[in-house]
């Protein structure tokens, strides 16, 4: 145990076995990106999957919208300590994205319109454990939340779960994206508390 | 800022409070004295730990308002209803306490005193921290870089730095934005931020400014996509956002 703050009670202890060390639950759904919100139309809006020997596939909004989907009913967890139990989602499961590729990569890079990167075990995103999400609470997803698209990925840190997606770069090296190259940990489990680099 | 190994840096380090000052009835600035402190950049921010009797953990962040001075660095903390963390820190918290601290952490929403661009530097509330650690820092390193600050807030009392901020700074011009109540004495009628505020306070795209907004989510949003639609690159309009966001 830490230093104690002498006089510091805290607020009353839920102990929700749900809520991962230092989150508390959030009643609203915060925002939080590193720059303006970008509006990306959905009738120019294509998603790429590309793997380390060049293959390559890709959809429209509309060829995305005709593969089968699921309806996701996961916690979320950002590492800015907010947690939110429950949230409803519809989207398209990464297997049925990238199950047909022959590919060696054990990594994926994921990239957004604008610019944002972040690295992620290909594992990771496998066996129903991720989804390319383009529903919220059975809506259409906001664009300061992500939409058209973005990646929704819970078991992790929610930064993991990159916003406005384009693409899934395979890969058989791990780099750092985003805010992993500015400090943040490469794998981000919220129940190890892995916040940043060396966590 | 001083390099340290990552690991060293991101470990907690025991901080007590030093001093503080009231920046409005509910907002207080904290000086913390952290001995070994690395240093940091102005926009950075530190994770802070609260722990009581029983173990019992409350973490956030928060950003830092100033330069380091020393092992001395300073949080101004705004009392939020039902805060358990800043309801403490901005309350019954006192000159001596202990408490944890981490950092310093992030490394987009920082200024760096030999970036030669100009720079706009838009609050919203208490948005103001991290921007003020900025105009403080460029005060610090003597340097010229055009600055421009528009600060929006509810009503005058609301104000962070009220007296400083005053003071006159070469290369530093301030606009204020009043959403609910003016001045004594200032003409006109409160309102919210907007194109023109922007267009005339801020820089024209074409100077190639640095845009940090920071406040919470509904400013931010509106301030940014202004921007962009004035011209201004994504790429240099950086944003840190807090609270609830719109929908």
């Amino acid at each position: 145990m830490g230093v104690v703050t002498p006089g510091f009670r805290g607020r009353a202890r839920g102990d929700d076995p749900r809520l991962p060390p230092g989150q508390y639950l959030a009643q609203d759904f915060p925002v939080l990106s590193a720059g303006p919100t970008p509006r990306i139309r959905t009738d120019t809006w294509k998603f790429q999957v590309t793997t380390e020997t060049g293959q390559r596939l890709q959809w429209t909004w509309a060829e995305f919208l005709a593969l089968p989907s699921e309806r996701p009913v996961v916690d979320i967890h950002c590492v800015t300590q907010w947690s939110k139990l429950d949230t409803r989602w519809r989207g398209v499961a990464v297997d049925v994205l990238v199950g047909g590729l022959d590919t060696m990569a054990d990594y994926v890079m994921v990239h957004s319109y604008d610019g944002y990167s972040t690295n992620l075990p290909l594992a990771d995103l496998l066996d129903g454990q991720a989804w390319i999400a383009y529903e919220y609470g059975g809506k259409p997803l906001a664009p300061d939340h992500g939409g058209p698209a973005r990646l929704l990925v819970p078991h992790l840190y929610f930064w993991k779960s990159a916003k406005w997606v384009r693409g899934l770069e395979l890969k058989t090296r791990d780099e750092p994206g985003f805010w992993e190259a500015a400090g943040y940990h490469d794998y981000g489990d919220p129940w190890r508390e892995q916040r940043y680099q060396g966590d | 800022m001083a390099r340290t190994a990552v690991s060293g840096r991101l470990a907690w380090r025991v901080a007590r409070l030093a001093e503080f000052r009231d920046e409005t009835p509910t907002a207080r600035t904290l000086v913390f004295e952290l001995p070994g402190w690395p240093g940091h950049l102005a926009g950075q921010h530190v994770d802070v730990r609260l722990t009581a009797a029983d173990g019992y953990r409350a973490q956030r962040s928060y950003s830092l308002a100033a330069p380091a001075d020393g092992d001395r660095i300073e949080l101004t903390v705004q009392r939020v209803h039902d805060g358990e963390v800043s309801e403490h820190l901005a309350g019954p918290y006192a000159v001596g306490d202990p408490i944890e601290i981490r950092g310093p952490i992030g490394g987009w929403f920082v200024w760096r005193p030999k970036d030669p661009e100009p720079v706009l530097l838009v609050a919203g509330g208490s948005g103001i921290v991290p921007l003020m650690a900025m105009v403080r820092a460029r005060r610090a390193a003597g340097v010229r870089t055009p600055f421009r600050l528009i600060y929006s807030l509810r009503t005058p009392a609301e104000q962070y730095y009220a007296d400083e901020l005053r003071t006159p700074m070469p290369g530093l011009d301030i606009t204020y934005v009043y959403t609910r109540e003016l001045p004594e004495g200032r003409p006109g009628i409160p309102r919210r931020i907007d194109v023109a505020t922007l267009n005339t306070a801020g820089w024209p795209a074409e100077f190639g400014a640095t845009c940090f907004v920071c406040g919470p989510t509904g400013f931010v949003e509106t301030v940014a996509d202004i921007l962009v639609a004035l011209g201004h690159d994504p790429h240099r309009v950086r944003t840190e956002r807090f609270g609830p966001s719109r929908d």
